[in-house]
């Protein structure tokens, strides 16, 4: 990878992902790298195209002919259940032909042989690319590289953007609580480690959310974090308060061992969200996780099985949101 | 021309309810394709009194010029709010001109279910057909050149507009 992250606290790669790679010379969206550089009437338009691929689900045949001869490879680096299996849903239910390639879990797996990984799928006339790598910056890197009819997707890269899951965020939150300029939204948790929160919060700007806050520890927060148009809290107690949507993160264990962190168990004690902490919150407040969600160390299981969770409205609602996000890539170059 | 689209629905929906008492076709349901479709379908339903709700389809997810044009921007929700299986089915909608719309809407509707059978109305047709689709009941015949679009606009009130694309007049 050409664009290596330089320190481990700084933003990952601000500069040299441009977000105009994700367009065409029409200005038609042909990969989805990430949220930054999207306008507000493109997210809305995915999310109302979403709209309609969710109402799909009364159809006996749950299934739509968009995408019938195309192939989609689930180029996957790093572990996933979710994602993987909602974008190969999604991708099926769009009549395209999946192929998922696991590789196996490798810092080494970057450079040229992922090039020659790339040349050898594209010999065999794939459309489109699902990537997850857990470089900052992989799915850039491909769509640099690939055959000009081929798209990319981004399906987390590093700790850098994870775009399709902050749309199906904002498709949640839509949903719910359609007036985003009314809304304080509070993240919690590792956000120094999670490409989830950077997209999260990039899709909430766009859309103009009234407030968003993070709450963590000073150990789980990115330098400078403030410069994203956040309000900073360290106090989960004080950054609860009447916020209208809570959005945990998970606690990226393998974080642990490198002193970030105490234990878990003092992490519950000062961040995990609570029934009691939960009170603070608006009485009509939503609670997230994009997943997988570690009980008892993020979150109370009371909490995540709870009136107020949408934890796996998220998961269904994935489904539609990447459809509609292949669905627009893939579509035809010519504006009617 | 407002009015005159009155008196076309008043005579569809005439039509319509003759066909439905000489086939004794039994409660059957109506479906608009978005959007003009769907205005047209709204004033029969109205006409005809039908007991089941409207049914509404977007058929962008079945246009067989997707991977030529793409997505079309403003895709709503298709909602069939009844079991399609079994039903008399009369499909709406304001143009027929190359039947290909039609074959889309039929594709996604047999995604819902196996219907009895599907009476096709529209406002109007034209000459161009490019599949073996026809309509039953029709509004008007109109007799356009080839560079000549019809376009319904509405809601309310309801109007014909026809447009040149070529020559730029």
């Amino acid at each position: 990878m050409s664009e290596a992250i330089v320190s481990t606290r700084a933003i990952p790669a601000p500069g040299p992902l441009p977000s105009s790679l994700q367009f065409n010379e029409d200005g038609r969206l042909r990969h989805l790298l990430t949220i930054e550089g999207l306008s507000h009437a493109l997210i809305t338009e995915i999310l109302d195209t979403a709209e309609s691929f969710a109402s799909m689900n009364a159809q006996a045949v749950k299934k739509v002919p968009l995408l019938r001869g195309k192939t989609v490879v689930n180029l996957f680096f790093e572990a996933s259940t979710r994602t993987r299996t909602t974008f190969e849903l999604a991708a099926k239910r769009l009549s395209a032909d999946v192929l998922n390639i696991n590789i196996a879990t490798s810092a080494a797996t970057k450079g040229e042989s992922l090039l020659d990984t790339l040349r050898n799928l594209e010999a065999m006339y794939v459309d489109m690319f699902v990537v997850r790598h857990e470089a900052s910056g992989a799915a850039h890197f491909i769509a640099r590289h690939v055959a000009p009819h081929v798209s990319v997707l981004n399906a987390g890269d590093g700790r850098h953007a994870h775009p399709t899951q902050a749309l199906l965020d904002m498709f949640t939150i839509r949903r719910h609580k359609p007036d985003f300029t009314r809304l304080r939204v509070a993240i919690v948790g590792d956000i120094l480690h999670s490409r989830v929160a950077r997209s999260q919060i990039h899709a909430l700007n766009i859309l103009n959310a009234g407030e968003i806050r993070v709450i963590a520890p000073q150990s789980l927060l990115p330098a400078h974090v403030e410069t994203l148009g956040v309000h900073v809290y360290n106090d989960i107690r004080q950054g609860l308060r009447d916020v209208d949507v809570i959005i945990m993160l998970r606690l990226q264990r393998e974080r642990m061992e490198s002193g970030l962190l105490p234990s878990e168990h003092e992490f519950f004690q000062l961040y995990g969200l609570t029934r009691e902490r939960l009170a603070l919150a608006k009485p009509d407040c939503i609670v997230m996780h994009p997943g997988p969600a570690n009980r008892g160390v993020e979150i109370d299981s009371r909490v995540a099985d709870g009136p107020h969770s949408v934890i796996l409205e998220q998961v269904t609602y994935g489904i539609a949101v990447r459809m509609a996000v292949m669905s627009m890539i893939m579509g035809g170059s010519v504006n009617p | 021309m407002s009015e005159d689209i009155q008196a076309l629905l008043d005579r569809m929906a005439e039509a319509l309810k003759q066909r439905l008492s000489a086939r004794g076709t039994p409660d059957p349901v109506m479906v608009g394709i978005h959007t003009g479709g769907v205005w047209v379908a709204e004033a029969l339903h109205r006409r005809l009194a039908l007991s089941q709700p409207l049914g509404q389809l977007d058929i962008s997810f079945y246009r067989d010029d997707f991977s030529r044009i793409g997505m079309h921007p403003q895709v709503k929700p298709s909602s069939l709010p009844f079991s399609v299986d079994d039903r008399h089915i009369i499909l709406v909608d304001d143009v027929l001109f190359t039947g290909r719309t039609i074959r889309a809407a039929l594709n996604e509707i047999f995604d819902f279910g196996r219907p009895a059978s599907v009476t096709l109305t529209t406002l109007v047709e034209r000459d161009g057909r490019e599949l073996p689709i026809e309509a039953q009941v029709v509004g008007q015949h109109l007799s356009l050149r080839p560079d000549q679009q019809v376009k319904l606009r509405g809601p309310d009130p309801l109007r014909l507009e026809i447009v040149s694309t070529g020559g730029g007049q």
